[in-house]
């Protein structure tokens, strides 16, 4: 018997790196689960290439899963991992560079071949040449052990060696002193048709989690304590799924039927996927045979008095940019989700950038304004879709919600809302004339606007009386037919932009994290990166920086109190994954001369950047 | 489905208070005519009633109807009425289009509207030219077409959209031309009853860019020789006095020939309802040119199911297999954990 050490610790960050075919990204799931469970804090970052099967064993086809879990409340995924689960040399080879010092690497052994050290582009094997002196690594036959494991189980040999990740699940909710149940009850329920692969699944997991128990050669345990929530009931969220639910419970909130119109695009072809299968909710979703038929739909079905809904990533937001302007034009409600990926043109599909900003404010011809909002982290995409919808649906007006794809598929724990905290969204269809003809009868005119927001009447077919006609050449105020009048065409195009302009008149007031209260530089960020800069203050304040956070939501209009609050701050740094465009914004809106951090690596911003970046702004001060 | 009572109405009714600014002359306003003068009879409410069009002079097209309608962008109406038709399916969708809106800048969107069938009756004005744009030569322009942008004559063969709708597996595909109103309404009201999407192309006269486009076919003068109408259930034979027919060859194709009592037989009796649309297809593609024998009238009328009826039903499917929609359910349908 093995007597092991256990340590508590606050936080730990773990990494699962293999092949594409190696079931990372699963495994790193069912890791996530257990942990939310147990009521650790928990943030992911999924990592994989675009290609399905990338060759195997390159550095080219590593997927990898990265997790924090914490007895606190966190918001990333950490920078650097404590713990590296590397299934193949390419695995180890794609991340050692992230770690630390001391940090501790479990190697399937088996997979240390010379053919695959080759292929990952070692020139030795990295486990005996001393280059991985100063870390802690551990080497285990975790293909061995698991076909061994299964054998007289009737499992196909190919099926056993392929559960060798569960024999790696096994190994690491040992090592982190968790139960097996979950990911028991999780085999037992996914593999219901496939009683030969569940075996091999549960056989492996016991097997690593075995091994751990009484190897000698395998000493550590941690132990991450739950982290203290308030009350209520809790779920593991991913962007992409707090999203749809969003979605649908703005359609529920608002009593009108929801209608996606989409076209398959990674990442946001999870969100038609979500929403493809609640068809129970009324939700009709539309595979469109393009991005631009998927828009077009979706304003088919706003004219009609659903609200209309597109998602996409990036390039297909150049597709939508003329339907959306049509839609501008007719002022219809229309929501339009880009969850943004590394451009231009196809760039790195399953990497995050937020190079989009521009396009969404800008990207249409003539003047031709829209709300845009961003979405702060996973589960605030739930909440960004139905504040997406309130203003689209209250202002007549197409809005562009930004995610992006590191929240599309990161996790974390998210306090189930009850249904009467959600807010009401009215809207307010239009019932009967609200004008005279020359001659005094009554009439309906489909340009009158609201007095305070200066939204037009939306009036679905089907009433009598208000029949009308809308379309994209420039309207006449009011009475909404053609007009080539230049007086009349300033007049619309002035409306549109101080109807969109209005739409700030709704915000929260901003909330600037600065508990110091005497911090001269302020940290700007906008959707995505909420995660990674909060880190990133949070580490410059543990260095005794004083910083202020603030992060942005509302992208247009920018919000009223916003500059105020720059104007208190001696220093202003907007990082961004991009190459400075929300520091130009700023700029330009406010003549003040922020700082911009620019990062267009696929990766979100680590902790220490941003520290280190803060630290720097604060001795450049002026 | 229950039978409303619908107010009587006449073409002053469905017409909008807006002046008509087509080209005097121009084929549009025949088919205009046509259609309001038909819409009082087919029992169906004003209110009821969208027009969707893209860009071109027949976009034009709703802001004369007094209907709900949407003037919206160059080849997109298919897919914008597609969404509007599978939310409303107790409206009545038409979508007005042309040669360049329907073939070439939105051709992608009208073949698939055309296979998945959602309730639409499309209606495509060809008249062969860019009329909006002054007169450059469009997708069905015949080969050598000159034009402003092609002075030496154009290089590409044109497209016949009949073929092409077919070729989508299109349910309802009709011509008809701006020189019949009585044939244009009698198309109209069976594309408007067929449940599922109805392709009509209408032979229309761009009297400015492309006068007598296709006058070799339905002047007064030619129709006797050249028009050839399609009708259910009876032997497909024009002339003056019947004299010409369209009998199959060896190949499968069709072809014209004289009749007389050895062939008289093996004329092709027309059936719009065949599941195989290759006859409807040899019909399209009858002329070599475009002063030639042209087939009018209905080519397919088939029953195929309704793309928003499907959507119907399996949302009932999922409600039958789920239970009512739950939304408190749904937040925890990932697994949930309570937090004292």
């Amino acid at each position: 018997m093995v007597v092991h050490e256990q340590s508590a610790l606050e936080n730990v960050v773990l990494r699962f790196a293999g092949d594409s075919g190696d079931g990372m990204q699963l495994t790193g799931e069912r890791f996530t689960s257990t942990s939310a469970l147990f009521g650790n804090d928990l943030a992911t970052l999924p990592d994989f290439p675009a290609e399905i099967r990338a060759p195997a064993g390159t550095l080219g086809g590593v997927s990898s899963f990265q997790i924090q879990i914490a007895s606190y409340d966190i918001t990333t995924a950490g920078d650097s991992p404590h713990v590296l689960v590397a299934m193949n040399p390419a695995g180890l080879r794609a991340n050692v560079h992230l770690l630390l010092p001391g940090a501790m690497i479990i190697v399937n052994g088996d997979s240390f071949d010379e053919r695959s050290i080759a292929k990952a582009g070692y020139r030795t094997n990295p486990l005996e040449d001393g280059s991985l002196d100063s870390f802690n690594v551990t080497s285990v036959p975790m293909t061995t052990l698991t076909t061994e494991a299964c054998r007289d189980a009737g499992v196909k040999p190919r099926d056993a060696e392929r559960s060798k990740n569960f024999f790696a699940l096994g190994l690491i909710l040992w090592t982190f002193s968790r139960s097996l149940e979950a990911t028991l009850e999780w085999i037992e329920r996914h593999f219901a048709n496939r009683p030969t692969v569940a075996e091999a699944n549960r056989r492996a997991l016991h097997a690593g989690y075995h091994f751990g128990e009484t190897s000698e050669m395998y000493a550590p345990r941690f132990d991450v304590a739950p982290a203290p929530y308030p009350s209520g009931d809790y779920t593991n969220i991913t962007g992409s799924a707090a999203l749809s639910w969003g979605f649908i419970a703005a359609a529920h909130r608002s009593g009108l039927p929801l209608f996606l119109g989409s076209y398959p695009i990674t990442p946001a072809s999870d969100i038609l996927h979500e929403l493809s299968g609640r068809k129970e909710f009324g939700v009709i979703t539309f595979q469109a045979e393009d991005e631009i038929a998927a828009v077009g739909a979706a304003i088919g079905a706003a004219y009609g008095g659903s609200i209309g809904l597109t998602t996409t990533s990036s390039p297909g937001l150049d597709l939508k940019s003329e339907a959306i302007g049509l839609a501008v034009s007719l002022e219809l409600p229309l929501i339009i989700v880009d969850v943004q990926r590394a451009g231009p043109s196809t760039g790195m599909p399953t990497k995050v950038e937020q190079a989009d900003l521009s396009h969404a404010l800008y990207g249409r011809h003539g003047e031709a304004p829209l709300p845009v909002l961003a979405a702060l982290t996973p589960s605030d995409c739930f909440s960004a879709a139905i504040e997406a919808v309130r203003i689209a649906v209250t202002y007549r007006t197409p809005v562009v919600l930004l995610s992006d794809a590191a929240l599309a598929n990161a996790t974390e724990p998210w306090r189930i809302p009850e249904l009467d905290e959600l807010p009401v969204i009215d809207a307010h269809f239009a019932n009967g004339p609200n004008a005279r003809t020359d001659d005094g009868a009554p009439a309906f005119h489909p340009f009158v606007r609201d007095a305070s927001t200066l939204a037009r009447p939306w009036a679905p077919p089907g009433v009598a009386g208000l029949e009308h006609r809308v379309g994209g050449l420039e309207k006449a105020d009011e009475l909404g037919h053609v007009s080539y009048d230049g007086a009349n065409h300033e007049r619309m195009t002035e409306l549109r932009a101080a109807k969109v302009a209005g739409v700030a008149s709704s915000y929260p007031a901003l909330v600037v994290d600065d508990p110091q209260g005497d911090a001269t530089v302020l940290v700007v960020g906008w959707g995505g990166t909420y995660g990674s800069l909060a880190a990133g203050v949070a580490l410059a304040r543990q260095r005794g920086a004083h910083v202020a956070h603030l992060q942005l939501r509302y992208l247009n209009p920018l919000p009223r109190d916003l500059g105020a609050i720059l104007a208190t701050y001696e220093r202003v740094l907007v990082p961004e994954l991009n190459l400075g465009q929300l520091a130009r914004l700023l700029r330009a809106e406010y003549l003040i001369d922020v700082a911009s951090l620019h990062k267009m690596r696929g990766a979100p911003f680590t902790s220490t950047e941003i520290a280190d970046a803060i630290d720097a702004a604060i001795r450049e001060k002026p | 489905m229950t039978t409303q009572f619908v107010s009587v109405t006449t073409r002053k009714d469905w017409s909008s208070d807006q002046e008509v600014r087509w080209c005097p002359g121009c084929g549009d306003y025949s088919i205009l005519a046509a259609l309001q003068l038909l819409l009082p009879e087919l029992n169906i409410r004003r209110e009821e009633t969208v027009f969707v069009s893209g860009i071109g002079c027949a976009a034009r097209f709703p802001y004369y109807m007094n209907t709900y309608g949407m003037h919206t962008i160059h080849g997109r109406a298919p897919a914008i009425a597609t969404g509007l038709a599978v939310t409303r399916p107790d409206l009545n969708v038409f979508v007005v289009s042309g040669d360049g809106d329907a073939l070439s800048i939105g051709g992608n969107h009208l073949i698939h509207a055309l296979r998945r069938n959602a309730n639409l009756t499309i209606l495509l004005f060809n008249n062969r030219i860019y009329g909006l744009t002054k007169g450059q030569y469009s997708p069905t322009s015949e080969r050598g077409k000159t034009t402003k942008s092609t002075p030496q004559g154009s290089l590409e063969r044109p497209l016949d959209p009949i073929s092409l709708a077919l070729g989508a597996g299109a349910t309802f595909v009709a011509r008809t031309h701006d020189m019949d109103r009585s044939h244009m309404q009698a198309v109209f009201r069976r594309a408007h009853e067929h449940h599922g999407t109805s392709l009509v192309e209408i032979y229309q006269n761009c009297n400015v860019f492309n006068d007598g486009a296709f006058s070799d076919i339905n002047s007064k003068e030619s129709r006797a020789a050249n028009l050839i109408n399609l009708r259910h259930g009876e032997p497909i034979r024009f002339g003056a006095n019947d004299e010409f027919g369209v009998v199959g060859d060896d190949t499968g194709a069709l072809a014209i020939t004289t009749l007389g009592p050895e062939n008289e037989s093996r004329v092709v009796v027309h059936d719009e309802h065949l599941a195989n649309p290759a006859r409807a297809f040899a019909l399209a593609r009858l002329m070599v040119s475009d002063h030639e024998p042209t087939p009018m009238g209905v080519f397919r009328d088939v029953d195929e199911p309704e793309y928003g009826d499907q959507i119907s039903l399996q949302a009932a499917a999922s409600r039958e297999a789920r239970g009512e929609a739950d939304l408190s359910k749904l937040l925890r349908s990932r697994g949930s954990w309570h937090v004292d």
